[in-house]
């Protein structure tokens, strides 16, 4: 007779030996370095530059986010149309996205149309002009999204809680007005342009099922482009916290619920902590086991979701807490986070929880890896922070060795109210 | 070319396997023929509700969440108008853990009180979250409404109000369960590093026992022919007029939904999609637009919504679209525009078959359809479609009888 009440014996996955693949690394003639992961079984290949030129760069607000979303909306010879028509004549896509150290190109394609596709990218990299009509329209329909957006609490919720971390002039702080995009000129955009893509620095992510020839493939098309011949100089963006902590905003005054967000200042991924709080963070609120969402969801009923994370920035991490609760359970939905926070503080967590907790991690992560865009995501994550692989397998002896003890002195160091912004927008 | 083996339990529980050796993860994915097609109208939003506590607890199991994350696999569900999913994702060696509590809970629920009356709580902040706290978060309760007057397609799976997901009762959610949520009317894939043989063995030991159930007949009411156009006008506290229009279309075996989902393409697939390019960027009139439909089993909505430039009328917006139409009416799509949306079309479903996890959903789905092996013949059909029959359907489905106008006006 079958025991249903007993679960099947498993292997814990904090035995298991993962492994990062390596990335083939190799560079352009111009010295673009190229990172590859030569994996998988469809015939797709993903393809991304990464460009110094997020928002930490710009002298002006939303100069790098436009100068990245324009990049595919005219060159010398073609119109936005044209460009666009290309990529979906052969089923591919061209995304591009701003950061805020960086900005990228991504393209996603069936690999047997590369040939097609690469010439075209290197015309967006070396002949954008941004037309005038094309950023007027852009600008219109960005100030019109901004309004819906703005109607959001947990658009606002965004802004301001990472506006209160680090400084309204802190590239991390930062955020878009509508006086932003009237203020905008095409000359800003050339400019940005020519110094960050143009002549800029940059590095190149490759992954997919490659065809044989791919370096001669991406050489041919970008090796001769007038990239990394300079270095970019960073800018220091000191942070600048703000020195209220508590605020309380009524955006709708109809609204039904409130967006929450909670956060404290934390390092960067070079801290030796920081892959330590990883652990803590999981118990904390960081996946569907956690105690904030046992409590407050699945006990309490507050709130749909509850999760806290780091930040994924390079310079200045943030440890965040989110989640849009009912309007009339908020202040209760707070006050539950920071018993939480105390509960971590005075009682070490038990070895069942947290065995539980490694076990999901490193499953997590064996997950992760599957597949070349995910491989390739993570080391891309890796490079960019200036880090290595060693940083991949300290993490998994960090969940595979920690102890309880040492959980409980991170949560004394780290989870006190008192460092903690708290946000609410109705 | 998925391939994948096929067997079904003496208790009616079909089971497909695909094996993927690349892969360490192991896919246990289990598909219930329930949906909230399927609900009683003064009750809606009740099969969603009912996903959330297939995770409160089973007759034996106390928690499904916690053994999964011990065995280092995640898991999530999702509630359709026409079906409900649960799948979870663990390493291939604890592959047992999933058959453990994935048959527990088809054996029977806990049927917990606590359960019910916090995932209520829950579901009514989803419904905030998503639908009332959202600019725009009622457009297509309010379309839906207009849509369809006698399938139940016309409610959202949230629900069409929070009161019915508010008075859900522990009674209802027995009958419930024990109505669809039986081996006759599930369908399960595994997919990932596993062997056939060995799937079976487990099959049989875990979902064996489990009480075959009644099948479940559907019988629901089908929408008659819309014979006029018919319009409605909303006000709302949102920034900017909207529009929404749909019209009636095929349901997802005929081959009108090939040619639909083509023409959806033509018109808002993408930036050199027809809408974009001329009503965004040459007419400004809207600041986005968008064309898609629902995929639904049944017969589903064709749409096309977007938020108008200001300043621009919704009746002139409105005509735009329609002049857009009229083009397809009128004159047949290029061959290179044909082969730009069938292009896409090979490229999305080459990319969503990159994951074993939608691999192994698709499997379910087909096989839900009537056939797992009509994955394998999606792009054939596809590939079949000319520009001539974009045209017809043109004619024959984007008609003004045929359609369904909301204007949402800014206050």
């Amino acid at each position: 007779m079958l025991n249903r009440k007993k679960s099947p014996d498993i292997l814990d996955a904090v035995q298991f030996d993962l492994q990062l693949k390596p990335a083939n690394h190799f560079s352009l003639d111009n010295g673009v370095p190229v990172y590859a992961i030569d994996a998988g079984a469809e015939e797709v290949v993903m393809l991304e530059f990464v460009f110094y030129a997020g928002n930490w760069y710009e002298q002006k607000n939303i100069v790098a986010g436009t100068t990245n979303f324009m990049l595919k909306n005219g060159t010398t010879t073609k119109r936005a149309f044209d460009i666009n028509e290309h990529f979906e004549l052969y089923g591919a896509y061209l995304n591009r996205s701003c950061y805020n150290e960086t900005a990228t190109l991504t393209l996603h394609t069936l690999g047997k149309h590369l040939p097609k596709l690469l010439p075209v990218i290197a015309e967006l990299l070396a002949e954008s002009i941004f037309p005038e009509e094309e950023l007027a329209t852009y600008k219109q329909n960005q100030k019109q999204r901004l309004e819906v957006n703005l109607k959001k609490c947990d658009f606002v919720a965004n802004r301001l809680i990472d506006e209160y971390l680090f400084g309204f002039d802190h590239p991390y702080g930062r955020y878009t007005s509508i006086e932003d995009y009237n203020s905008l000129q095409r000359e800003d955009l050339v400019e940005y342009y020519k110094k960050y893509y143009k002549e800029g620095k940059c590095l190149l992510f490759i992954a997919g099922k490659l065809p044989a020839d791919i370096a001669q493939q991406v050489n041919a098309a970008f090796g001769t482009l007038p990239l990394n011949r300079k270095e970019i100089v960073s800018p220091v963006h000191p942070v600048q916290a703000a020195a209220q902590k508590k605020y309380n905003i009524i955006n709708d005054a109809e609204g039904v619920q409130g967006a929450i967000r909670m956060a404290r200042p934390f390092p960067n991924r070079h801290d030796p902590d920081f892959p330590k709080v990883q652990v803590l963070n999981n118990i904390f609120g960081g996946f569907f086991g956690s105690r904030l969402m046992s409590n407050i969801r699945e006990d309490k009923g507050y709130t749909y979701g509850i999760y806290s994370y780091l930040q994924n920035h390079i310079h200045n991490s943030a440890w965040m807490i989110s989640t849009e609760a009912g309007r009339d359970v908020c202040a209760a939905t707070i006050e539950e986070v920071y018993k939480e926070m105390q509960i971590l503080r005075e009682q070490r967590v038990s070895e069942e929880e947290l065995h539980l907790v490694k076990n999901y991690m490193v499953g997590s992560i064996l997950g992760e890896l599957d597949g070349p865009f995910q491989i390739i995501a993570r080391w891309k994550n890796y490079i960019l922070n200036g880090l290595t692989d060693a940083f991949f397998y300290n993490s998994l002896n960090t969940i595979k060795g920690i102890t309880a003890e040492e959980l409980q002195s991170l949560a004394v160091k780290y989870l006190n109210p008192d460092d903690f912004y708290e946000l609410v927008v109705v | 070319m998925i391939q994948y083996n096929r067997f079904v339990l003496d208790n009616g529980l079909r089971v497909l396997v695909h094996e993927d050796t690349s892969t360490p993860m192991a896919v246990v994915n289990i598909m219930y023929n329930v949906g909230a097609r399927d609900e009683n109208p003064e009750k809606t939003g009740f099969a969603h509700l009912f996903e959330h506590l297939m995770f409160g607890g089973s007759i034996n199991i106390k928690d499904y969440d916690e053994p999964l994350q011990r065995a280092g696999g995640e898991n999530n569900a999702y509630t359709t108008n026409d079906l409900t999913n649960y799948y979870c994702q663990l390493p291939a060696q604890n592959i047992e853990t999933a058959f453990w509590l994935e048959s527990d809970r088809m054996l029977s629920l806990a049927f917990s009180k606590k359960s019910l009356d916090v995932q209520r709580k829950v579901v009514c902040e989803e419904f905030k979250e998503h639908y009332i706290n959202k600019p725009y978060g009622d457009v297509w309760h309010k379309m839906r409404e207009l849509a369809y007057k006698v399938h139940p397609y016309k409610w959202m799976t949230i629900g069409r109000e929070l009161s019915h997901v508010e008075n859900a009762q522990l009674e209802e959610v027995k009958e419930f369960f024990f109505k669809y949520y039986r081996p006759v009317n599930a369908i399960m894939v595994v997919a990932g590093n596993v062997k056939t043989e060995h799937i079976k063995q487990l099959a049989e030991k875990w979902f064996g026992d489990i009480p075959m159930g009644d099948k479940y007949e559907r019988n629901l009411p089908q929408e008659p022919v819309q014979a006029a156009a018919r319009k409605l006008e909303v006000h709302a506290n949102v920034p900017l007029d909207a529009l929404v229009k749909t019209w009636h279309m095929d349901a997802r075996l005929d081959d009108g939904y090939y040619t639909a989902d083509l023409l959806t393409e033509v018109l808002g697939g993408g930036g050199s999609s027809r809408l974009y390019q001329s009503l965004v960027k040459e007419k400004k009139l809207f600041s986005n637009i968008d064309c898609y439909h629902f995929g639904t089993v049944e017969k589903g909505l064709f749409a096309i919504d977007g938020k108008l430039v200001k300043g621009v009328k919704l009746e002139d917006a409105d005509n735009a679209i329609n002049e857009e139409i009229q083009k397809l009416q009128q004159q047949t799509v290029s061959e290179l525009e044909l082969e730009k949306v069938k292009n896409k079309t090979e490229s999305v479903i080459v990319f969503e078959d990159m994951s074993i996890m939608s691999r192994a959903n698709s499997l379910a789905f087909y096989e839900l359809l009537g056939d797992a092996s009509l994955m394998n013949t999606e792009l054939a059909r596809y590939q079949a479609v000319t520009a001539e029959e974009l045209k017809q359907y043109s004619n024959d489905v984007l008609t003004t009888a045929n359609s369904n106008t909301l204007y949402y006006f800014s206050n």
